[in-house]
């Protein structure tokens, strides 16, 4: 029974049984900058449009500024999955800094998307990162939440260009978490700042 | 994160004992904001090296200035905080 | 799988420990001793948030250590109330010598552990050291999947602990990080149904001094005195009685579990083991915790590819379900159990050591082997479950075992 024994599956095939309608989002920030928060309100908002959801944070040491990851999973099915995520379909970056230390598009699928908060265009990105396959994303979040906000947290506005580059959830329901998740007198600040990062990213 | 950059366990010392001192990580790779010297409003009262909670901010003798060591400041601002003539501001830092 | 109800609830997000917490409002607490620790922190946050709200009448203990936190629960124990606590890793370690002193009083107290790591060298993320090494204290131990089970499963624990013929404390461990900060599609179910559940604690009778059966609680009216000073005469009786609870505890879990069942529509295997696709399985997997998730994946990914491979997640470990696990193995030909602790020195795993142990004197005798896995939370993906199912079928095949026991995941 050898060679074609179904036990004698590669590696490589468990990519082509891939979980159904599974997408998964990888965040990059550094402590203090809200990216758990950030893919808290974003499962939040698929839970509200009946998705089955995940979201957990990544620590490295626990300080501010300290590179963290979070992450996010949506589906239409139920996820048994309790591991990390290794190929997402959506990487965002909240602090450019990073770029230069982490290597975000590690697992990166191919025909995913590269989110990236940054006052330069995204074919610059694509050139930094040597990025040949997917889409890129651009959106001056820091600009825009030290402008609203006062404060560079620039998770919000990260949400809305992960909206507006994917429509993996609507506007409204992201609106209708982040009401949920923040006390009124923060929740009408941040709710500009998603709506005007979804307006000022842009893709190239 | 490259995994093979990690060493296995057959290579580090027992017991969590660190192979590298605490100064190789660079507390400095990130900040928001950088504090700049005004050296003509300064009076080397060592305050601010005092305060400083991460030891970045010297007196170099042979220039008699202060000087920031930017590879360990984290932009907390407590300098310009605690500097009597304000001769520390914060400037927002560059992406890098 | 979540079936309609008659009270169709739907999904929030909810992680483990946030989870929890609201599990343990609704069962409407008595008393909350507890001390902060990593992953812990966010029940005693979220708890003592609803306590200050007037969302719940809990007297809430910030105690100076976990040992006297558990101290504190089961003084409250004793004096009839319904209490709850919740630690990790070095809180549970610290908390030790209550651990057997609370059993040995009988006092339903229930404890959630976010499953952590030991120290040395620190260590935050998830393993089971911290629960595995309290097996023997004579607390019932649950072991959930997701934050939507912790959930159930601390309702439960009321019933079970408080259960007249069992009178035993119960832990409830989920993993920290991957159960206790991931938010999930947790079904929450109306406050009133959980208070008609849970009911009221009821007390046993126990005969005192004077031949009469008075309630089992410290209270003037009725003066006892309980756990004191036993000698070689009676300590022996006294610990045999809290084996007998034990015993008895593996049939009234399965009792309480599926009235939930019934009530929830969610239900766990039978409440002690969870097999999934095991009725003709070849290969099988034994796994405790938020990692048998991830095994249901790649083993669905295995039948698509027609290979026979099935996983067994035990969710009651103590006590341990010696008959389930028999029944679940009968057909199995290889079986690989996965620790998420280490005995050191001890050839192999914890939950290894029980199976082998379990299938002795059985009828059947698979091939079992050990991997140790995950410690410090290391991560245990899919890629991973496969290589080992891939060692299961090359054992199967050549019927010889390379080696019994491994460390999966580890940088040789």
């Amino acid at each position: 029974m050898r060679g074609k024994h179904p036990l004698s599956i590669t590696i490589i095939d468990l990519e082509k049984n891939k979980v159904k309608k599974l997408i998964e989002v990888r965040w990059h920030g550094r402590g203090g900058q809200g990216a758990w928060t950030a893919s808290e309100i974003l499962a939040k908002a698929a839970i509200l449009e009946g998705k089955y959801i995940q979201s957990f944070p990544e620590f490295g040491p626990e300080r501010m500024g300290a590179p963290v990851n979070s992450y996010t999973r949506i589906s239409e099915e139920p996820i048994n999955l309790h591991c990390s995520v290794y190929n997402p379909d959506i990487v965002v970056v909240l602090d450019p800094t990073l770029l230069k230390t982490v290597p975000v598009t590690q697992g990166l699928k191919e025909n995913g998307a590269l989110i990236v908060n940054t006052k330069v265009s995204p074919a610059e990105i694509r050139k930094k990162l040597d990025l040949k396959t997917g889409k890129v994303w651009t959106v001056p979040a820091t600009e825009i939440a030290i402008r609203i906000l006062g404060r560079p947290i620039t998770n919000t506005a990260m949400i809305g260009a992960v909206a507006r580059a994917t429509q993996i959830v609507s506007l409204e329901s992201i609106e209708k978490a982040t009401n949920k998740r923040f006390p009124p007198n923060l929740a009408e600040k941040n709710i500009p700042i998603i709506k005007e990062a979804y307006k000022e990213a842009r893709t190239g | 994160m490259n995994t093979q950059e990690k060493k296995s366990w057959k290579e580090i010392p027992m017991a969590g004992v660190c192979w590298v001192p605490s100064t190789a990580y660079l507390t400095g790779d990130w900040r928001t904001y950088r504090p700049i010297l005004d050296s003509e409003k300064c009076t080397r009262c060592m305050l601010c090296h005092i305060y400083c909670p991460d030891g970045a901010i010297a007196w170099k003798a042979e220039t008699n200035e202060m000087v920031f060591n930017y590879d360990y400041c984290k932009g907390c601002g407590i300098c310009e905080v605690e500097c009597p003539v304000d001769a520390i501001s914060m400037k927002l830092e560059g992406e890098g | 799988m979540v079936l309609t109800t008659q009270k169709e609830s739907k999904a929030i997000a909810l992680n483990g420990d946030e989870a929890v917490a609201l599990a343990a409002k609704q069962c409407d607490v008595d008393v909350v001793a507890a001390y902060p620790i990593t992953p812990q922190t966010i029940i005693v946050e979220r708890f003592s948030e609803y306590v200050h709200n007037g969302e719940v009448d809990t007297e809430f203990i910030c105690t100076e250590s976990e040992h006297s936190a558990l101290t504190c629960c089961l003084a409250a124990a004793a004096v009839g109330a319904r209490t709850f606590t919740a630690t990790a890793s070095a809180g549970l370690a610290l908390m030790h010598e209550i651990l057997y002193v609370t059993s040995g009083c009988r006092a339903p107290v229930v404890m959630a552990v976010a499953n952590r790591a030991l120290s040395a060298p620190i260590n935050i993320h998830c393993d089971h050291s911290d629960s595995m090494v309290e097996r023997d204290s004579g607390w019932i131990q649950i072991y959930v999947e997701n934050s939507q089970e912790a959930y159930d499963s601390i309702i439960q624990a009321f019933r079970i602990a408080e259960h007249q013929e069992i009178s035993l404390p119960t832990m409830v461990g989920l993993d920290g990080f991957f159960l206790s900060h991931t938010l999930e599609n947790v079904s929450v179910l109306p406050d009133e149904t959980v208070r008609k559940f849970v009911g009221q604690r009821q007390i046993p009778l126990v005969k005192n001094h004077e031949g009469k059966l008075v309630p089992y609680k410290l209270d003037p009216e009725n003066p006892i005195t309980i756990g004191p000073l036993d000698l070689h005469d009676y300590y022996f009786e006294h610990k045999r009685q809290q084996e007998e609870a034990m015993r008895k505890a593996s049939e009234i879990i399965r009792k309480i579990h599926d009235e939930y069942a019934n009530i929830s529509g969610r239900r766990y295997g039978n409440g002690r083991v969870d097999s999934y696709r095991l009725e003709d399985a070849e290969l099988a997997t034994i796994c405790l915790g938020s990692t048998a998730g991830t095994v249901k994946t790649v083993v669905d990914q295995l039948r698509a590819k027609g290979v026979k491979a099935g996983l067994l997640r035990i969710r009651t470990f103590r006590p341990l379900p010696v008959q389930d696990i028999l029944e679940a193995l009968q057909n199995v030909k290889a079986v690989a159990v996965m620790d998420r602790s280490c005995s050191f020195g001890g050839y192999g795993g914890p939950v290894f050591h029980e199976i082998r142990h379990v299938l002795y004197d059985s009828g059947t005798h698979p091939h079992v082997v050990n991997y140790i896995y995950g410690l410090g939370g290391r991560d245990m993906s899919q890629l991973l479950v496969q290589e080992i199912y891939r060692d299961l079928a090359r054992i199967l095949e050549t019927g010889k075992i390379d080696k019994s026991i491994q460390f999966i995941g580890l940088r040789e």
